[in-house]
């Protein structure tokens, strides 16, 4: 039996001492037939089996598909120190920092991604993780909503529709009501944002760069919410944050984000991790944990979870949200891959993938029937327009291994012929030079075949 | 010596712990194509070192954890077991790692396999035939789970906003409640630490939509009435939920799905091994009945007609989508690794010795220790440190004490209805000489207690840290590194 040490042996003498004679006098408070009476119809395997199946299942997924998909999750290069920390079983094996005396490693990490985050965004607090992007960007509505006393949620339609989505699920049970800020060319329609904000509005919701790569004039927004006393909740991708102005001086209140570029693998969408920041004036009503400095008896420097009255295990139906287990290992993994890249390092990547990326996008709008799809300045991902069904491009292209980037017309109807682009750091010139060969190519045979 | 602490204290400019290809264009070229009122004002002040500076860094930092690797880590409702490293190298295997989400179906058979077969893997374990494995702890699972509850009242057109919880239940139970909209109604466990049925026929009428009950219950005891209490929700409407926070008590023994649970949450950080990383990733997957398997989350992995899987995101009673894409995956391939190494057998005595270590831990340790609940228990006990209270030493200082033996301490101060309570929770995977030893540190802990409390309120003694001022740090909140500014 794996992973049991007890012998029989030993399991005779334990029960001897309890006083019983088997393991079913234990099970005394289950009454007979509530017990299962048979056993599960599950087979063992041994480990040399399992992982040869594993392997199996792996493989049977196109490996090595040349990326050029982002929509929140980016094929970043890992530098391989990254998993040499984050796999050390002492960070990997641990349960959340309780007892703080034998949680410094975690703590102390989780206090520099904190920190590392509060740098890339310039707010003044962060917390120590959401499960994902999505649910950041839910709890910071929800938090808005709170912290305002109101119950009017705007969403921009430029704003990743998964995370939307999932935005509505979770303010479903609530008293809110969430509208959405319609688009005009690719990014907030500024007109109707105008005219939507209400004294009742708690915040809008806006991405930078937004679902399609554009950027959106974020301070212009920020104006406009504030003047009704509501929150500017501001969506970024951490890595293009490294070159693009501050949430703080474009007026964000709350900021959050995707933070699985930082390192972590792309893992089919999970595990994944929410970033979550904000004004320091708003820390009180923060979700999550948050840890903080401070000093032990002697002295010396250490960290504890702080606040944890606005948690639900204290403040339990009060709490500021039901999280209990976030992504810390994610975070570790994180502050890890910041820490090595660092100021200029990140900022390295940041300006490859943008260089590729205009380099794609040249690429690509010289081929006949293609063209980008709104004008407008871009960083690593952008929205080109397509001779056919982007959804046609990408079931054509992932079987020469090369997967060209978001249907948009999935989430967006209309946008049939938008096919959403990224670019990371990992693409080479072959990369780029195959996926706009195929591209070509697909194209011709499409145009031969309406003639 | 100079003080260097954190990693911006070890900073120096001009460091590097990277190496990346160098752009084609000049930063002003590939700059210039933005506007300039979209440009960072100034480089973020992120560390910068070499790689060998962070390695040392971080590993220095990693020791001073405690960890399952490391020794006993008897916290109880965490069900920190061995985590099995197989399940780490499945997880890392590129055809699953490297796979964009964003991907179609028709790219990751293999991945969605696996989690076909890690629903069905959970059905059995379970009872509950449909299980979307989307929700990624289980305070999420609860979230969707009572979203499912709220959206099934809704369909056949009742709107019923309250939920039954035992004041036994875990933080998360009120909190996702409230997350729905809906408020709870607390009930008291009776002298037993389970929940009476006329506890629940009191406050139950046609405004309740179900009821949370975690079994074992936090206790670490069995909710003998289950089968009574389900039909008493039941007959007026409601739908009953169960905490799988404690599954591990469970498996092969009994199912919550045949004694009357419709919806539950599985930890699969818990039960099924995923570690825990310091507070997370998990999964926590959810469990319903065949009646509510319409309103699961959004997407909803399926075989058409040809057997193929796909997700199917045409279900318009769903509850919507919890997770930016299907849930925490890596985590979905640790837990198929270990439920298959296990196969049923294997499971079932995983919850016998976990049930074992329990009593015979609680044999051991009430010989010092006041156990309330003082029948025969599932995976875990709750122990009080009522007794050595009135000698001046809290649960607070026992569990600060244990530190010093290169233990982990047990949950403390919950439930809620055990004064100083300590929560402790062995697993299958300790061997009694390691339950032993406990015993015998508790024992001198409870003999300090009387002779020597002193050592004891100070403890620890000799972890990196000692206690830290928790009341400056609120104070203060210092929570991002401002000292080079
Ligand atoms: C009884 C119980 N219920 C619910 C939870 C919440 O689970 P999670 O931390 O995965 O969100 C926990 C664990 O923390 C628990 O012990």
């Amino acid at each position: 039996m794996p992973y049991v040490p007890n012998s029989n042996d030993d399991r005779r003498a334990m029960l001897s001492r309890i006083g019983v004679s088997r393991i079913d006098d234990l099970l005394s408070d289950i009454p007979t037939p509530l017990r299962l009476n048979r056993p599960l119809d599950i087979t063992a395997t041994s480990e040399l089996e399992l992982l040869a199946r594993m392997g199996e299942l792996a493989e049977s997924n196109s490996t090595g598909l040349a990326c050029f998909a982002g929509g929140g999750v980016y094929d970043h290069f890992i530098p391989a120190a990254v998993a040499a920390v984050v796999n050390r079983p002492e960070f990997v094996t641990a349960y959340t920092p309780y007892q703080p005396e034998v949680s410094q490693g975690t703590l102390q990490v989780i206090y520099e991604f904190q920190s590392h985050i509060c740098r890339l965004t310039g707010m003044d607090v962060a917390n120590a993780s959401m499960y994902d992007g999505a649910s950041a960007m839910a709890e910071a509505a929800v938090m808005a909503c709170k912290v305002t006393r109101r119950n009017r949620v705007l969403v921009s339609e430029t704003v990743n529709p998964l995370y939307r989505q999932v935005l509505q699920t979770y303010l479903s049970g609530r008293d809110t009501q969430l509208v959405a800020v319609p688009m005009a060319a690719g990014v907030t329609d500024e007109q109707s944002l105008s005219e939507m904000v209400d004294d009742q509005t708690a915040c809008v919701i806006a991405a930078q760069p937004n679902f399609f790569g554009r950027l959106e004039d974020i301070e212009g927004t920020a104006k406009k919410v504030h003047a009704v006393g509501g929150k500017l909740v501001m969506v970024v991708d951490p890595i293009v944050q490294a070159i693009l102005k501050t949430p703080a001086a474009c007026g964000a209140d709350i900021v959050v984000g995707e933070g699985q570029p930082l390192g972590i693998p792309v893992s089919f969408g999970g595990p994944l991790l929410g970033f979550f920041a904000a004004r320091k004036q708003l820390i009180r009503s923060l979700p999550g944990r948050v840890v903080a400095r401070t000093r032990d008896i002697e002295g010396r420097d250490g960290f504890v979870l702080t606040l944890q009255t606005r948690e639900q295990h204290i403040r339990r139906e009060k709490a500021t949200s039901n999280i209990c287990t976030n992504e810390a290992l994610c975070a570790t993994t994180a502050a890890v891959y910041m820490t090595l890249l660092g100021r200029t390092g990140l900022k390295q990547v940041a300006l490859l993938s943008a260089e590729k990326a205009q380099e794609t996008a040249r690429r690509l709008c010289e081929l006949d029937g293609f063209a980008p799809y709104f004008e407008g300045p871009f960083v690593r991902e952008f929205a080109v327009k397509t001779p056919l069904p982007a959804g046609e491009i990408i079931l054509n292209l992932v079987k020469q291994n090369i997967l060209p980037g978001i249907d948009a017309g999935r989430w967006f109807p209309g946008l049939e012929d938008c096919l959403i682009v990224a670019t990371t750091e990992k693409r080479t010139p072959h990369d780029i030079e195959c996926l706009v060969e195929a591209m070509k190519k697909l194209a011709q045979s499409h145009a031969m075949s309406r003639m | 010596m100079k003080k260097r602490t954190l990693i911006y204290e070890k900073s120096s400019p001009g460091r590097k712990g990277y190496t990346l290809p160098a752009c084609r264009m000049s930063e002003d070229e590939i700059l210039g194509s933005i506007p300039a009122e979209f440009h960072r004002e100034t480089d973020a002040k992120l560390p910068e070192v070499t790689e060998g500076e962070a390695m040392r860094h971080f590993v220095a930092l990693s020791v001073k954890n405690h960890h399952i690797d490391k020794g006993f880590y008897p916290l109880g409702s965490c069900t920190m077991k061995y985590n099995p490293k197989l399940n780490d190298v499945a997880a890392a295997m590129p055809g699953f790692a490297s796979h964009h989400p964003m991907a179609p179906c028709s790219t990751a058979p293999g991945s969605l396999l696996l989690m076909w077969e890690l629903s069905a893997l959970l059905a059995e374990i379970s009872g509950l035939p449909s299980v979307s494995l989307q929700p990624v702890a289980g305070a999420q699972g609860e979230f969707a789970g009572l979203l499912v509850m709220r959206a099934y009242h809704l369909k056949r057109g009742e709107k019923r906003d309250r939920i039954i919880i035992p004041d036994s239940a875990h933080g998360t139970n009120p909190a996702s409640v409230t997350s729905i909209g809906f408020t709870s109604v607390q009930i008291e466990s009776n002298e037993h630490g389970v929940v009476a049925p006329e506890a629940v026929a009191a406050v139950i009428d046609e405004n309740v939509a179900g009821m949370m009950l975690t079994n074992p219950n936090t206790l670490g005891i069995f909710e003998t009435h289950v089968k009574e209490i389900a039909e008493i929700v039941h007959a007026r409407g409601g739908l009953m939920y169960m905490d799988g926070a404690n599954l591990n008590a469970n498996m092969g023994i009994f199912r919550p799905g045949d004694v009357g649970f419709d919806i539950m949450h599985f930890n699969l950080h818990k039960t099924f091994s995923t570690p825990h990383g310091g507070g997370g990733p998990g999964g926590g997957a959810l469990g319903v009945t065949a009646e509510l398997d319409r309103f699961q989350p959004l997407p909803v992995l399926e075989k058409d007609g040809d057997g193929k899987l796909f997700f199917n995101y045409d279900r318009p009673d769903s509850i919507g989508r919890l997770h930016s894409f299907y849930g925490n995956f890596a985590n979905m391939v640790r837990a198929h690794a270990y439920i298959r190494t296990l196969g049923g057998e294997g499971l079932r005595r995983a919850s016998e010795i976990a049930v074992l270590n329990a009593n015979y831990l609680k044999t051991l340790i009430r010989e010092d220790y006041e156990v309330p609940y003082d029948g025969p228990c599932m995976h875990e006990f709750v122990a009080s440190g009522s007794r050595q209270k009135k000698l001046g030493v809290r649960t607070l200082d026992i569990s600060k004490r244990l530190l010093d033996f290169g233990v982990h301490s047990p949950t403390n101060y919950f439930p809620l209805i055990v004064p100083e309570a300590l929560m402790i929770e062995p697993t299958e995977t300790e061997s009694k000489e390691t339950l032993d030893d406990f015993a015998e540190i508790m024992k001198q802990i409870a003999r300090e207690a009387r002779e020597n409390p002193e050592l004891v309120t100070s403890a620890p003694h000799t972890t990196p840290v000692r206690r830290l001022d928790e009341v400056t740090a609120a104070r203060t909140l210092d929570v991002c590194y401002k000292g080079d500014e």
